[in-house]
């Protein structure tokens, strides 16, 4: 019986492994799920002078999508988002990460500008209170301020489809 | 391969540290063309090591924030990277935590409420030394309960093994039949022994050598043993 | 063409593994000496045959064919030559190529150096590695094949990975592969033992010199990884517990451990199932290490190719191998016998503890690697584990480890008493003691850890010298000269390793304790000073590689004022890629290193510059290289090199009939005891 007993250590083992394969290593989730939104009041990107402060946002459900226009995955993604501001669903709010002003204004105007307001976080700082670690990444926030959702990578129709969309409805039903 | 550096599902560009985007590397070589020329210029004759050099300025500001900094950015991961701690890494994600740590740092911020403000948004991923908690139990104390069981296996083992080998009384006839066993072997073997002088000592210790200084020792050291 | 004979030719080399791995092994089960006979020449076949499937690679990489994928995808026209060889083995297929090619070789190997092996066993060791090449070929043949054309061809290939342009990675995977292939030829070995039901000091005695040898390579194959790390990656470590690192640790670890205890089960006759148990897993942690690399469930700086597809096939073929060898164990494992008795204090005693703690690290850096998967699968979160837990926990693990390193070859073979030990410790410890206090004040500062690194490497030191000493004195007449020689290579082989150890213990410890790092901005002209060196900046200039563009630095190092030489860093920008790679200009001496790699362009021509002084660095490798000449030391000793005369070896054949069958027996001691001292005389045959 004793002899047996590496067997069952490897049989142990080569379960975990095999779950294991399934997994993304480097997705990781982010620990703000269900938490509140941190608060951030920054520059509007169109109107320089205005400051937009995320508690207007209070009592709707809304989108936060990080982007800039050097990252080339936000291209991908793009599309989706001006179609989904179109349908009127859910205001989308962006969050301009490291960007500079001009390129990021040029790069509205040629692929679309889905956003009710897009604010401007130069250094970062707001993005790394958002736990940003890559762009793009889009937050659903519910109407107590709520982190609901965080979607890491570009948003696709698959993922829209299955859990943005079903989950802003339900959000939105809620008072 | 771009993986290696880049892996990152989403578009985390400008991992820079590695990864130099194309206009920065035009103002490169721009750059290194001036240079060239200024080194033209320093390899004339004037003997360089009359000149006066000034001391380069350490990048950090502040020696003691800076070597806080990297004694807590050693143990964190950057998030971007493959595996790479962020005291070593130069991606973007790096630099901005570096920035913020050192901010932090001034502000007077103890080190555990840096680790906690990391925490709040990156979760324990980031951390290199996993905390102590009901899931980390098993990863802290495991090589302490693999120690322990393997010494007490050492301990069962050993005892077990001398019992089960002591137990054990010799009939006359298989003393006898052993005596032969071994008196062949001894022949035999010094008989290879004077054939393979040099080898004699090879594999047995020294300790027996000291008790047998005989050629012999070590079959005539099995032979005690046994009886 | 070409690549299409390769892709034949593997195919070819596959069906003669499935033969190699199934007619010898029935043959030897049924005792039909045709088919067992048939190993060698099998063997030999499958072996040319994946030559002949390497060189097409090889002829596809250099003539740059980038209609085959692997080629467009890791080859470039403007690759020197070398790296376009290098190539072959510098991806996922190419590295499996390799693998397999090494095995041919091995094998080939043991059919040429086993004459005086039994038929059945042979056909038997032959079989096993030709299973485990079925795997690895179909493995190749079915995920990844090498030779997968690209339709329509590429133009230009995408270049290999610019880490891997640098000579030290020519070498250090077919090191590290000679390593991990190696040590399937201790595993063949123990499953055709386990086969036989002929489990005894003969069988450690044949498979010794081979796990011996791979033990070489993979010491050798890890050394050469840590320093290209370290010269490499541009931040001056040299190992960082990455998950692809201890894939190649943890057998090193238990392929110690194997190297030990086949020590004691060839001289003492004990312990042979734990030898075999060890075998297997040495070897299972060299596929698990494959799986870790191959299937990228760990992220880790080197997940070189990844695929989850190619990981369900490892697994499984890892699931096979082991599943079937422990089985194997279970069974045949109960009726091995216990081979010669000894005391609770004696080496057989020390060594066993010291297998048992270094399978113990072995398992705790499994532990820490597996961990945050572990936990991923159970939906638990994601940790992430790093240098600070193995620091932590592989420290005190290796603490009593390391003690017995130093005991182990100065306590005698089967029993001895605690004072007569004491005595010819107490010096040893004294000595190391006092001077482990001392030294540490020499290097400028005290520090405890310090102290206590060397305390390790001094004790090493020392009992060498004891153990040395007490050789000498036991080795009859003559001056010191004489009797020195008189000993064998591997008794010098074992205390080469050991120094090893030591001299990496004070690498690690120094390096640790009083590296100096400086993360400056230069302007031409200035300089910065570290300890008594003074690195002044002249600023940088282009230089045109043969496939990348460089600005070089060009700095000069002053001691104490006096101009020592010129160093010259480099930041590559490949030209396929357009990666970037910090290249660290090194000045290595025997007590320091000095390290300067070049960071980032600032204004005015200025430079952010990152220069170390790393004290004893080089010792980390110098004691690594040193464990490895060990090894070679042990495995060319006379014993290995002398044939066994025909008569005597008939002689011993019947002897060993009847003792091994008496030593299966643990009822009859007496005659295990003499099977044992009848294997140790043996040797000297």
């Amino acid at each position: 019986m004793r002899y047996l007993l590496p067997l069952f250590a490897f049989l142990v083992l080569a379960v975990f492994l095999f779950v294991g394969l399934s997994l993304n290593p480097r997705q990781v989730p982010s620990p703000l799920i269900d938490k509140p939104a941190p608060e951030f009041e920054l520059y509007s990107l169109h109107e320089s002078d205005k400051i937009f402060s995320s508690k207007e946002n209070l009592g709707k459900v809304w989108l936060l999508n990080v982007w800039a226009s050097w990252c080339v995955a936000c291209r991908d993604e793009h599309p989706l988002l001006v179609q989904l501001a179109n349908s009127g669903l859910v205001p989308i709010y962006g969050l301009n990460y490291k960007d500079e002003n001009t390129t990021a204004k040029q790069w509205l105007k040629h692929f679309g500008d889905p956003y009710i307001a897009s604010v401007v976080d130069p250094d970062g700082a707001v993005g790394i209170d958002y736990g940003v670690y890559g762009v793009p990444e889009t937050y659903v926030i519910d109407k107590q301020g709520i982190i609901r959702h965080k979607q890491i990578g570009p948003v696709t129709v698959d993922s829209l489809q299955n859990k943005i969309i079903p989950l802003i409805v339900e959000l939105q039903k809620q008072t | 391969m771009k993986n290696l550096f880049n892996p990152f599902v989403h578009d985390s560009v400008r991992v820079s540290g590695d990864m130099i985007t194309l206009k920065s590397r035009k103002s490169v070589s721009v750059c290194c063309m001036t240079i060239m020329m200024v080194i033209l210029y320093m390899l004339s004759p004037v003997s360089r090591a009359e000149v006066e050099y000034k001391e380069a300025i350490p990048v950090a500001e502040n020696p003691e924030i800076e070597k806080r900094m990297l004694a807590l950015t050693e143990d964190l991961r950057c998030l971007v990277c493959q595996n790479e701690s962020i005291a070593d890494s130069r991606a973007d994600f790096s630099n901005d935590i570096r920035r913020i740590i050192r901010e932090q740092i001034k502000a007077n911020k103890t080190d555990k409420e840096i680790i906690e403000f990391l925490v709040d948004r990156y979760g324990d991923f980031v951390l290199y030394n996993p905390p102590m908690k009901t899931t980390t139990v098993l990863l802290w104390f495991g090589p302490l309960i693999f120690f322990i069981f393997s010494a007490w296996f050492l301990v069962k083992y050993l005892k077990g093994r001398r019992l089960e080998i002591k137990e054990v009384t010799l009939s006359e006839a298989e003393l006898q039949k052993a005596a032969v066993l071994l008196d062949t072997n001894q022949a035999m073997v010094t008989g290879n022994q004077r054939r393979e002088n040099d080898n004699s000592n090879n594999q047995d210790n020294s300790s027996t050598q000291e008790q047998h200084p005989m050629d012999d020792a070590s079959a005539r050291e099995n032979k005690g043993n046994n009886v | 063409m070409i690549p299409e004979i390769g892709n034949f030719a593997l195919i070819l080399a596959l069906l003669l593994a499935i033969t190699q791995g199934t007619l010898p092994l029935i043959g030897a089960a049924r005792g039909i000496t045709t088919w067992m006979a048939l190993a060698k020449p099998v063997v030999q076949g499958q072996f040319v045959f994946v030559l002949i499937a390497f060189l097409c690679l090889g002829y596809s990489f250099v003539s740059s064919d980038f209609s085959v994928l692997n080629v467009a995808r890791n080859s470039n026209t403007e690759l020197p030559l070398q790296y376009r060889i290098a190539a072959t083995w510098g991806s996922h297929e190419g590295s499996l190529l390799l693998w397999v090619l090494m095995l041919a070789g091995w094998s080939i190997a043991v059919s040429v150096f086993s004459k005086q092996l039994p038929d059945d066993m042979i056909a038997r060791v032959l079989g096993v590695l030709g299973l485990v090449s079925v795997g690895f070929l179909s493995f190749m043949l079915l995920t990844s094949n090498p030779f997968d054309r690209l339709l329509p061809a590429a133009m230009e290939g995408s270049d290999l990975n610019p880490l891997l342009q640098d000579p030290g990675m020519v070498i250090h995977p077919p090191m590290l592969y000679m390593g991990y292939v190696g040590f399937s030829v201790a595993f063949a070995f123990a499953i055709a033992a386990l086969l036989s039901g002929k489990l005894d000091a003969t069988w450690a005695r044949w498979s010794r010199p081979w796990t011996t040898v791979a033990w070489v390579f993979l010491t050798f194959g890890i050394m050469l990884g840590s320093w290209w790390a370290y010269y490499e990656l541009g931040w001056g470590g040299w190992w960082f517990w990455d998950p692809v690192e201890n894939a190649s640790f943890m057998p090193w670890l238990a392929g110690t451990a194997l190297m030990h205890s086949l020590a004691v089960t060839e001289k003492r006759g004990s312990f042979k199932s734990w030898t075999v148990l060890l075998a297997i897993c040495t070897f299972a942690l060299c596929l698990l290490g494959t799986f870790l690399v191959r299937s990228g469930v760990l992220t880790s700086v080197h997940a070189f190719a990844t695929d989850p597809e190619r990981g369900v096939f490892i697994l499984g073929f890892l699931f096979v191998t082991v599943t079937l060898s422990l089985l194997l164990f279970a069974w045949r494992a109960p009726k091995v016998g216990l081979g010669g008795k000894f005391d609770l204090l004696s080496r057989e005693s020390m060594l066993l503890a010291n297998n048992l703690l270094l399978l113990v690290a072995a398992a705790s850096v499994m532990l820490g690697t597996l961990y945050p998967l572990i936990i991923d699968a159970l939906n638990l979160g994601k940790i992430s584990v790093g240098p600070p837990y193995f620091e932590a926990v592989f420290v005190p693990i290796m603490t009593p480890a390391i003690f017995l390193i130093g005991l182990g070859p100065i306590s005698r073979w089967k029993q001895m008493s605690l004072p007569s030990l004491a005595v010819r410790i107490r010096w040893a410890i004294g000595v190391s003691v006092v001077s482990a206090i001392i030294v540490p004040f020499y290097m400028g500062e005290w520090k405890p850890l310090v102290s206590f690194g060397l305390l390790l490497a001094f004790w090493i030191v020392m009992s060498i010298l004891v153990s040395l000493k007490h050789r000498l004195s036991n080795s009859g007449q003559g001056n010191v000269f004489v009797k020195l020689a008189k000993q064998s290579r591997s008794f010098y082989g074992m205390h080469c390793a050991h120094l090893g150890v030591a001299v990496f213990i004070i690498g690690v410890t120094l390096v640790n304790g009083y590296e100096t790092e400086k993360d400056v901005r230069m302007d031409i002209g200035s300089r910065v000073t570290i300890s008594e060196y003074a690195f002044q900046f002249n600023g940088v200039s282009d230089v045109v590689g043969p496939n990348y563009m460089s600005v070089q630095g060009d700095i000069d190092v002053f001691k104490d004022g006096e101009f020592v030489r010129k160093l010259y860093p480099e930041k590559r920008t490949y030209n396929a890629s357009g990666m970037v790679m910090t290249e660290a200009a090194i000045d290595t001496g025997i007590f320091r290193d000095l390290y300067v790699a070049l960071g980032e362009p600032l204004a005015n021509e200025a430079w952010v510059v990152r220069a170390y002084h790393k004290p004893f660095v080089d010792w980390i490798w110098f004691g690594c290289l040193l464990m490895s000449i060990g090894g070679i030391l042990a495995v060319s000793d006379r014993r290995y090199r002398l044939k066994i005369k025909e008569r005597s070896k008939q002689f011993l054949d019947k002897k060993f009939t009847e003792t091994s069958q008496a030593t299966d027996s643990a009822a009859k001691p007496v005659s295990a005891e003499g099977g044992a001292a009848l294997a140790s005389d043996t040797r000297k045959v």
